[in-house]
């Protein structure tokens, strides 16, 4: 077999694509969590921080066309791996029993089925403003930065660059307590996917071995619970009324 | 681990699933086994009820079992819904009635996967393990008398962890404890089994990628790293090796990827 087909016909090559391309999408939903953690200082820090991304352009369109190649492959190998694994069995068990896999391991194809569709209803709200389009960016006033949004020490976007109110956005989205708790259920899904993902990885890999198996088990746990606590905060800070819109700001302007 | 021995007398019910040929419907049985003697194997067990079956005239359960020992790999059945019974690292021939309490319903079934077809009752035919051996699981050097002991340093650590991969005993329970019904656990041990000592080292990358191949082609699942096979083991071979494997398959495919042929086998030119 040649080099491709070894990746995308054997198992153990399809393995090895969905575990870098679970890699990547880690990669890429840490990043997102601390950009959009920026909601809790001032509206200058996230607004500025959406403005420098789409001020990249063509590198914006790279990176996003590389996290869509890597969730299709992804969720290719895992469908395509599901049912020859179904088909695999044969005849199902008349007593069926568990030794030892967890749940988390057991639950992956509907944590990750399910974080599909919050995906796109994702994507739908914030990126294309198809969902809940009255308060999309948009759809509302602009905002002015304060002062010089920076990255790494240089200012990337000035003060007094007029940009989309991506905090009001937000804020605005998650007052919809359907929305926030969709929201929240759906990270909490993520988070269970990515403690057997992360585990697993290492596995598929070949990196993991009894000497540090214990260790990398709790970092995952560890990992998933500060990822989901800080996904948490965002739509749990509005639904108790500690994070509120621009507009209802604009009486009392904040201060710095 | 063996349950303690005991001296009191259990009864059960086996709910077997009986099924009279491939092509035939199957269904569950129930069966009483009575006052049996809890130290007997579960084997024996099966042994005393098939003598009932055929002293009334009935069809005796068809079963698999040779050394009844734990060493020939045999043995087989999913004892409720355990490959080998609820034993840790045992046969289901190491298997003894005083690990069941008395008045218990034992559901007792073939392993389950497309590649292993069933023949008769709990019988399978695991025909396909035999085609992965034949693809890699040997090495082709010259087997003559022993030669000696000191030529061939191997470091202590490796021999033991090949040793630990040694004693696979080919049973398949891997497989049908595995929610995939995958066949690492089993591949696993033989690559990892080869591939520690010095004598694997030249077959080492044909023999993993041509394994894993007839592995695949052979219909068994896809790993999903949840280690029901390991923990199904009657020789609790570990799932490291299948971590081993997975790093194996991915150097030996980008080396054979690259790797020149010999003009005399084609290659060479341009
Ligand atoms: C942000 C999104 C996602 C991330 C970060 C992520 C991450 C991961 C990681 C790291 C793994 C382990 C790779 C391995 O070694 O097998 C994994 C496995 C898996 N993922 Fe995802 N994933 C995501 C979305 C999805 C989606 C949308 C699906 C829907 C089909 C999905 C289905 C699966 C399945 C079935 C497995 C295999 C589990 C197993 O081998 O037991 N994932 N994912
Ligand atoms: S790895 Fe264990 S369960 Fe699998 S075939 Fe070998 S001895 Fe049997
Ligand atoms: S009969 Fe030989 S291992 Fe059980």
């Amino acid at each position: 077999m040649n080099l491709v087909g070894s990746f995308f016909r054997s198992s153990i090559g399809r393995k090895i694509l969905m575990a870098v391309t679970g890699v990547i999408l880690i990669g890429f939903v840490i990043g997102h969590l601390v950009g959009n953690l920026q909601i809790f200082s001032h509206p200058d820090h996230i607004n500025g921080y959406a403005q420098f991304l789409h001020q990249l352009g063509p590198l914006l369109w790279v990176a996003r066309i590389g996290l869509i190649v890597a969730v299709v492959v992804h969720i290719w190998a895992a469908t395509v791996l599901t049912l020859e694994n179904k088909a695999a069995r044969g005849s199902n068990y008349g007593f069926k029993h568990t030794i030892q896999a967890t749940l988390a391991s057991r639950a992956m194809r509907w944590t990750g089925y399910i974080v599909l569709a919050f995906l796109i209803y994702h994507l739908a709200h914030f990126t294309l403003g198809a969902a809940q389009s009255a308060t999309f960016k948009d759809n509302l006033k602009s905002y002015v930065l304060t002062a010089d949004y920076r990255v790494a020490g240089f200012p990337v976007v000035n003060a007094g660059t007029k940009v989309a109110d991506v905090y009001s956005m937000v804020i605005l989205g998650f007052q919809s307590p359907i929305v926030a708790v969709f929201y929240i259920i759906a990270v909490g899904l993520l988070s269970l996917h990515l403690l057997h993902g992360i585990d697993s990885l290492f596995q598929t890999l070949g990196l993991r071995s009894n000497k540090w198996s214990g260790c990398l088990r709790k970092v995952a746990i560890v990992f998933c619970l500060a990822y989901f606590v800080g996904n948490l905060a965002i739509p749990g800070a509005v639904l108790a009324g500690k994070l509120s819109p621009q507009s209802a700001k604009i009486s009392a302007p904040a201060q710095r | 681990m063996v349950a303690a021995s005991s001296t009191k007398s259990i009864s059960v019910t086996l709910r077997v699933w009986r099924q009279s040929g491939p092509k035939e419907l199957g269904q569950f049985k129930d069966y009483s086994a009575k006052d049996l003697n809890p130290n007997m194997s579960f084997l024996e067990m099966l042994d005393v009820v098939n003598d009932e079956l055929t002293a009334r005239g009935e069809e005796p359960i068809a079963f698999a079992h040779d050394c009844r020992e734990g060493i020939c790999g045999t043995c087989s059945l999913t004892i409720n819904g355990k490959p080998h019974g609820p034993g840790k690292g045992i046969a289901t021939c190491q298997t003894y009635m005083r690990s069941f309490h008395d008045g218990d319903i034992i559901v007792v079934e073939p392993f389950r996967a497309a590649a292993f077809p069933l023949i008769k009752d709990l019988v399978v035919d695991r025909t396909s393990f035999d085609k992965i051996m034949q693809a890699g699981g040997f090495i082709t050097a010259r087997a003559g008398s022993a030669p000696e002991a000191n030529g061939l340093p191997v470091p202590k650590g490796d021999a033991d962890r090949a040793m630990d991969a040694a004693q696979c005993i080919g049973c398949g329970a891997c497989v049908a404890a595995c929610k995939n019904a995958s066949a690492m656990l089993f591949v696993s041990a033989k690559v990892g089994h080869l591939g520690l000592l010095p004598q694997g080292q030249a077959e080492r990358d044909r023999r993993v990628l041509a394994m894993v191949n007839t592995m695949d082609e052979e219909g068994f699942g896809n790993c999903t790293n949840q280690y029901e096979c390991s923990a199904a083991c009657p020789k609790t071979i570990s799932h490291d090796f299948i971590a081993r494997l997975n790093r194996d398959y991915l150097s030996a495919s980008l080396r054979s990827a690259f790797r020149p042929e010999a003009a005399s086998t084609g290659g060479g030119g341009a």
